[in-house]
């Protein structure tokens, strides 16, 4: 029933923001930010190209995979930042692990 | 209205989310409000002797209607508030909180649920995650019956906690557990971490008791001793490596024993604001503790924004041309502000002093002592928050 946490992020993950996490734009601010309890987080650019990827449907290669194609840089360089970042988010808290829903 | 945000606890950088203050940290400008504490009710069937509510509550005669409720959710969305604690007393008392949960939900603001817990029911949660809320915060007094009844002052209180928290986790809502600790329950701390991972908890406040209001009546039957804290403080840090991934821990430090005065409320009428169940519009929940400032009400003529803006209980201690010495030469006023102005109205008769939480305060010593001493005199018997003004726990054994 819970969905695991302590997940370890590595190309195959399907990582998705937890339901107490909300990436949304703010157009007072103008700017996009994470609400979670007892917190309001600004996520860089490139954070938040990231997070709007991790629908829990794509894997973290398939992610990279665009990333790279996008920017036109090696998948090498982008893979590690990109499962470097990720998996300091899951360790926060603000990614979980995609999953078959019950309820 | 310049704009800054914060993260309002600590975020880590380099992990691509920055905190959004570090933008503009000049205090004399303030930014759009972020969250809103909304005490929809003072009622509440606990009695905790801490309670955060002021002495003097408000009636259920006098709180604001299921309308007036909604007209303020869509003020504060249109504002650009992004956060609605919905909170009380017991915010589960009002009738209406399904619907004013769904009404945040329409306006866009992320709802969270601060409560007891012990009039939920599993339908009640269920119709409460179809209305989108987001997030679940369920206090607990102990890890057990006997300590944490007695400190609610309801019987089969932390029963009835346990089964709703499993509830919270079957209808797939997030879980924060709030521990309020204090002298007479710390030494349950290690089993209250546990009892956080056993009910899938994503998140648990280790929250010392802040001593204002009911907790200021009751200090010296909570105020922990100094090895309480130290001791507080190597298992949360023990706790917190172990537990990384599966809990988060937030610790909050008792302001006696700080060195430094918390930043409260992120400063001032800066970030934050409270709503009082009859339409008070608050710098904090406890700012009415404070004598001689007038709070405007959301059922005046004035605008949430106005008041957010203009009024002169927001304004009056904004920024730092309000500081006297030692906090206007201090290198901190930016970081701290002078801390908490209830702390400072409570402990020496000025709001605008410095906080005798501050080293730095000439009342810091004397504080720090007071604390030691009615720690080590133990005068357990709580006084109970109710409506009359407080009742003196009974019982010959001095309440231990």
């Amino acid at each position: 029933m819970a969905a695991p946490r302590n997940i370890s992020v590595s190309e195959t993950s399907r990582p998705v923001l937890p339901r107490h996490a909300k990436l949304k734009f703010d157009e007072t601010r103008q700017v996009w930010v994470i609400l979670a309890p007892e917190r309001v987080l600004a996520p860089d650019a490139i954070a938040v190209e990231v997070l709007k990827l991790c629908d829990g449907v794509r894997s973290v290669g398939a992610m990279v995979d665009e990333l790279a194609a996008k920017y036109a840089a090696p998948r090498e360089a982008i893979a590690t930042d990109v499962v470097a970042m990720l998996q300091d988010l899951a360790d926060k808290g603000f990614l979980t692990q995609a999953r078959e829903k019950t309820s | 209205m310049s704009e800054i945000l914060a993260d309002h606890k600590t975020t880590d950088p380099g992990d691509g989310l920055a905190a959004l203050e570090a933008r503009r940290s000049t205090a004399e400008s303030f930014g759009i409000p972020l969250a809103v504490l909304a005490e929809l009710t003072h009622r509440c069937p606990l009695q905790c002797p801490y309670c955060s509510n002021p002495v003097e509550l408000d009636r259920a005669g006098s709180e604001l209607s299921t309308e007036e409720w909604k007209k303020v959710l869509s003020e504060l969305a249109e504002i650009g508030v992004l956060q609605i604690h919905f909170s009380g007393g017991e915010p589960t008392a009002r009738k209406d909180l399904v619907e004013l949960v769904r009404h945040a939900s329409d306006v866009g603001l992320y709802s969270n649920l601060i409560t007891s817990a012990v009039l939920l029911t599993r339908e009640k949660l269920s119709a409460l995650a179809d209305a989108g809320l987001c997030h679940v915060q369920i206090s607990f007094q102990g890890n057990e019956p006997i300590v944490a009844d007695r400190v609610a002052g309801l019987e089969q209180s932390h029963q009835k906690k346990l089964e709703a928290a499993r509830w919270t986790r079957e209808v797939d809502l997030p879980l924060t557990v709030n521990a309020v600790m204090h002298r007479q329950n710390l030494h349950q701390l290690s089993d209250i971490i546990q009892m956080a991972v056993d009910l899938d908890a994503d998140r648990l406040e280790v929250a010392n008791v802040q001593y204002y209001g009911w907790a200021l009546k009751n200090r010296a039957a909570l105020m922990p001793t100094l090895a309480q804290i130290e001791e507080t403080s190597r298992i949360v840090e023990e706790a917190q490596t172990r537990l990384k991934g599966i809990l988060a821990i937030d610790y909050v430090v008792p302001d006696y024993y700080a060195l430094r005065p918390k930043k409260c409320m992120g400063g001032w009428g800066r970030q934050f604001f409270n709503i009082s169940p009859a339409g008070k519009v608050l710098p904090c929940h406890a700012a009415e503790s404070i004598t001689g400032l007038q709070f405007e009400s959301v059922r005046s003529n004035h605008s949430i924004a106005w008041i957010w803006q203009n009024s002169e209980a927001f304004n009056r201690y904004r920024g730092t041309a309000w500081m006297p010495e030692p906090c206007k030469s201090c290198e901190f006023r930016e970081i701290d502000f002078g801390g908490c102005r209830c702390q400072a109205f409570a402990l020496t008769g000025d709001a605008g002093n410095t906080d005798p939480a501050c080293t730095l305060s000439p009342k810091h010593e004397e504080i720090f002592r007071q604390a030691e001493c009615e720690a080590a005199a133990d005068n357990n018997r709580f006084i109970y928050r109710n409506f009359a003004g407080g009742t003196l726990e009974t019982g010959g054994d001095d309440g231990a």
